[in-house]
């Protein structure tokens, strides 16, 4: 296993979140899409990591460390959809111009 | 490395298989017509990520993505489906945007980008499967990385109240 196989679906997997989180207009689905580009961060730590091999296993614990920041992420940002919805009983983001000038 | 090469190991065909099934669920997750059907897809694409981590040898990472993305993340998302009400197929219009081809051009844009710098910068260097044991994590995530660790404890903290006090009904 060479480590550019990785990185390449890695980028590939970014690049797919990166459509998603612009063409979708609904909140929950951004989300979605924001949880694949995190996903291809991990593939790339992890892949870093088995590349260096280091004592600390670098790779591994920066990737759990993504994974926990990820989870309150998703956890914080589904609280605020339901708040937007509850307010405006719709979680489209194009109708969030408020701050908008 | 050619690519006769590169097929020649077999990692690299079960590498091969995962990803296009990876790939696959990915552009389904930001295609799909129906929600809950995204969410699902999503699943996959995880599964296929906890996959690649196994080939790694990150076995403690790969059964953390599917207990904590798998088993809590996506069960949340299928609750915020349920609760926001979000178009199942029968309202497709209200889903994607009408302007799709600014957008992939942007992706495709990213992609060339990040796939020549990081293969160009990384050509060929081996990666070796060895597995990363979950005692030799544990001990370095608490001796070396300890402060970092209390760190990410104290946001999951934030995240846990933050959520409760945002998503809260009596205010």
């Amino acid at each position: 296993m060479i480590v550019n196989q990785f990185l390449i679906l890695a980028a590939l997997l970014f690049s797919i979140g990166v459509y998603g989180v612009l063409v979708r207009r609904n909140a929950v689905l951004v989300l979605l899409s924001i949880e694949l580009m995190l996903t291809a961060v991990n593939i790339n730590l992890v892949a870093f990591g088995a590349m260096i091999s280091d004592a600390f296993a670098s790779g591994a614990v920066f990737a759990l460390f993504v994974i926990a920041v990820a989870a309150a992420e998703v956890g914080i940002g589904l609280a605020i959809v339901l708040l937007i919805f509850r307010n405006r009983s719709s979680a489209n983001v194009d109708e969030l111009d408020l701050m908008k000038w | 490395m050619t690519f006769g090469e590169w097929i020649g190991e077999t990692e690299n065909i079960v590498f091969l298989v995962i990803s296009l099934v990876m790939v696959g669920a990915a552009v389904m997750v930001v295609v799909s017509r129906n929600v809950v059907h995204a969410a699902l897809m999503l699943v996959l694409a995880l599964a296929g990520s906890a996959a690649v981590f196994l080939l790694l040898g990150a076995e403690f990472v790969a059964w953390t993505v599917v207990l904590i993305y798998i088993g809590a993340v996506v069960v949340l998302f299928l609750f915020g489906i349920m609760i926001t009400r979000a178009p199942t197929g029968r309202d497709p219009a209200d889903l994607d945007h009408t302007r799709r081809w600014p957008a992939a051009l942007v992706a495709a844009a990213v992609f060339a980008t990040l796939a020549t710098a990081t293969t160009m910068a990384f050509e060929d260097r081996p990666v070796s499967g060895d597995i990363v044991s979950a005692e030799e994590l544990g001990d370095v995530l608490f001796s070396r990385f300890v402060i970092p660790f209390e760190v990410v404890s104290f946001v999951l903290l934030a995240a846990l109240i933050g959520g409760i006090v945002l998503a809260r009904r009596d205010r």
